[in-house]
């Protein structure tokens, strides 16, 4: 288990450099950052002076050394729009968008994977009919629509929830509801064809020769190796979810770090977005090897070598 | 003489297919009594699997199944509710697989599944389950049995996870055990000792065993009853001196070309293989399944076949009264 979580890590780490370059790049991607920041009626001299004054001048992998050291010790630079400490500025929204990140995959974890057993425990029954029925749903109605539906009918005709704002919790229920059912619908149906894939197993067999209960067989023996490639699932929807923040959180006015990347990517403000971007895939790293390790300690056969 | 453990009177097992029913097992009965071996022959897709899933209930719901009785232990399994059945299997009736390497579940430890198959029927502790345990492993000849159980399936070999399914089977002392083909994945040589194994627990827990198996030396050695299966049907049953003695069916001595004797045939050798193909049981079946192989199949062969019963326990189906020709 120690070897497998250092090579897992090993690899971690790799990938976050590559990011980390592809990121940093992105600023010379997009043209001439100094006249970017100059804006368009900038004279030569003017642009001249931003690019010495922000050190464009420098060669390319000093500049990318300078931003990487500056990002390990949490300095990402100013924000070109805000005028303050690019981290300064995520630091306030972040907490917003990892709130609803995880209450949204807590969402479609507990919706979709009592719902993908159902509908494997009973194939073609009512409920496994009413499953699939959510999940294309899920997946046919973009998420911007399902939360106007959502607010049109919650906030303006019954008035039970605040339609936008962040102060207290219950304005992420439909934040959490909308991100949350974008995630559920391939979780719902890999649980479904892992749980009839199981199933058929000789080992559930061998536990009802034991005479164990349907429910001990379907949990115990069942569930606990299909869940096996729903947790990487997860994993990945819930860096798709970090893209599906950003129209949740615009929607729903929730002042996140999703809502951020909007309008510094509609700004031009380009420290803030290559910020967003590392942190962002940060996020999607970290992600991938806690599933990895959630996994190996699911199945011994990845453990133990 | 002693009740049966195990009573079956006509038992048949139907499977709806898009073509029509399947007449998977079709009217077979046998009985078996504490301490005694049974062990049922016939080629693969006669039923084999079938009859001992019945005789534990595991059957998928979508097949159906009748008997004219179905006793075990003097209890009415035919009438028992799913919650009673439960605690029949594991505790008192066991059944051992065919696919060792797939039977265990690779997600549990040897130990977890050990302790499993006592606590679901016993109220006992950790502990003494898994002192239980331990001294199961070592009872099917697994050294090194404490260390084993924090173990996964797929860290140990083929044979060792049979011998594990063996001791699972047994940690309720269960009156009957039924080993559905037990060797057949297995290596040649690992074969004959985990049936020599079988065989012996057998004998010192005194239980009531029904073996399939190909392998008719061991049939000739540990069998105390043969049934003979075919399409369905038994065409043969007997005391295993009179099956290897005197066997009265067409399809029993194609089996048994050179008749092995008890105690003289080696282990490992294995039925003959007779040429043709088993008909579709799917639909209405008539007259003798055996009829397009048999050697001396005549017109009568087509319609209703006669049981026939010579001595007390032997009993065959066919239209011959005494088999025609030498026994070859
Ligand atoms: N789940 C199933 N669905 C359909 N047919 C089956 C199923 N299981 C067994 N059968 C059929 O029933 C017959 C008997 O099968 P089985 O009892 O497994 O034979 P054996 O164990 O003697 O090889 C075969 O013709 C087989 O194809
Ligand atoms: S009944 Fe006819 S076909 Fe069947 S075994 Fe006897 S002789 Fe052969
Ligand atoms: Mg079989």
């Amino acid at each position: 288990m120690l070897m497998f979580t250092l090579k897992r890590l090993g690899l971690a780490i790799l990938v976050t450099f590559t990011v980390s370059l592809l990121s940093f790049s992105l600023l010379f991607m997009s043209g001439d950052p100094a006249s970017a920041i100059a804006g368009e009626n900038a004279s030569a001299t003017d642009i001249e002076a931003i690019r010495a004054l922000y050190g464009f001048d420098r060669p390319f992998l000093v500049q990318y050394a300078d931003w990487l050291f500056g990002a390990l010790s949490g300095d990402f630079g100013q924000s070109y729009y805000f005028r303050v400490p690019v981290a300064q500025l995520i630091g306030e929204r972040l907490s917003t968008t990892m709130l609803l990140g995880v209450c949204g995959i807590s969402f479609a974890l507990v919706t979709a994977i009592p719902l993908g057993v159902a509908a494997a425990m009973r194939p073609n029954s009512l409920i496994d009919r009413t499953a699939l029925f959510l999940s294309v749903m899920g997946q046919a109605m973009p998420s911007f629509w399902f939360g106007l539906v959502l607010i049109v009918v919650f906030s303006i005709q019954l008035g039970w929830l605040p339609p936008s704002g962040s102060s207290t919790w219950k304005h992420f229920i439909m934040p959490t509801v909308v991100l949350g059912y974008y995630a559920m619908p391939a979780i719902m149906r890999l649980t479904r064809a892992g749980m009839l894939e199981v199933l058929n197993a000789d080992y559930i067999r061998t536990a009802r020769a034991k005479g164990a209960s349907e429910t001990r067989v379907m949990f115990k023996h069942a569930l606990r190796n299909a869940v096996v490639p729903v947790v990487s699932l997860a994993a990945v929807q819930m860096g798709f979810m970090l893209g599906g923040s950003i129209v949740v959180e615009s929607i729903f006015a929730l002042h996140g770090a999703g809502y951020l990347a909007w309008e510094s990517i509609a700004r031009n403000d380009l420290p803030t977005v290559q910020a967003l971007i590392l942190i962002f895939s940060l996020f999607y790293i970290v992600f991938t090897f806690l599933s990895d390790l959630v996994n190996a300690w699911l199945d011994p056969r990845i453990r133990v070598g | 003489m002693s009740e049966p453990v195990l009573k079956v009177d006509n038992l048949t097992i139907d499977i709806p297919m898009a073509q029509g029913t399947l007449h998977a097992v079709r009217g077979i009965d046998f009985e078996l009594k504490r301490g005694e071996t049974l062990c049922i022959v016939g080629e693969s897709g006669s039923g084999k699997s079938l009859t001992s899933l019945a005789i534990m209930g595991l059957l998928s719901k979508k097949m159906r199944c009748n008997a004219a009785r179905l006793d075990f232990s003097g209890i009415d399994l035919r009438k028992q509710s799913p919650r009673a059945m439960r605690a029949l299997r594991g505790d008192r009736m066991a059944m051992i697989f065919q696919e060792p390497m797939t039977s265990l579940n690779p997600a549990y430890t040897i130990g977890d599944q050990l302790m499993e198959a006592l606590q679901l029927h016993r109220p006992v502790g950790r502990a003494e389950a898994r002192a239980r345990a331990i001294e199961l492993l070592g009872k099917v000849g697994i050294t090194a049995a404490e260390s084993r159980l924090s173990q996964y399936p797929h860290q140990l070999s083929g044979g060792l996870r049979q011998r594990v399914m063996i001791a699972m089977a047994l940690m309720c002392e269960p009156e009957l055990i039924i080993a559905d083909e037990p060797t057949t994945a297995l290596d040649v040589t690992i074969q004959a000792q985990i049936l020599r194994l079988l065989a012996d627990l057998q004998r010192e827990m005194n239980m009531a065993m029904i073996l399939v198996t190909h392998d008719l030396g061991v049939v000739a050695r540990i069998a105390d009853k043969v049934v003979v299966m075919y399409a369905g049907e038994v065409v043969e049953k007997g005391s295993a001196r009179e099956i290897f003695e005197n066997p009265r069916h067409p399809y029993t001595r194609g089996l048994l070309r050179c008749i092995p004797v008890p105690g003289k045939t080696k282990p490992g050798e294995h039925l003959g293989s007779i040429p043709g193909i088993v008909p579709s049981l799917i639909g209405k079946v008539e007259g003798c399944a055996f009829r397009s192989r048999c050697d001396v199949a005549e017109a009568a062969c087509a319609s209703d076949v006669p049981v026939r019963r010579t001595g007390e326990d032997h009993m065959y189906r066919c239209i011959h009264e005494v088999q025609a020709g030498a026994p070859s």
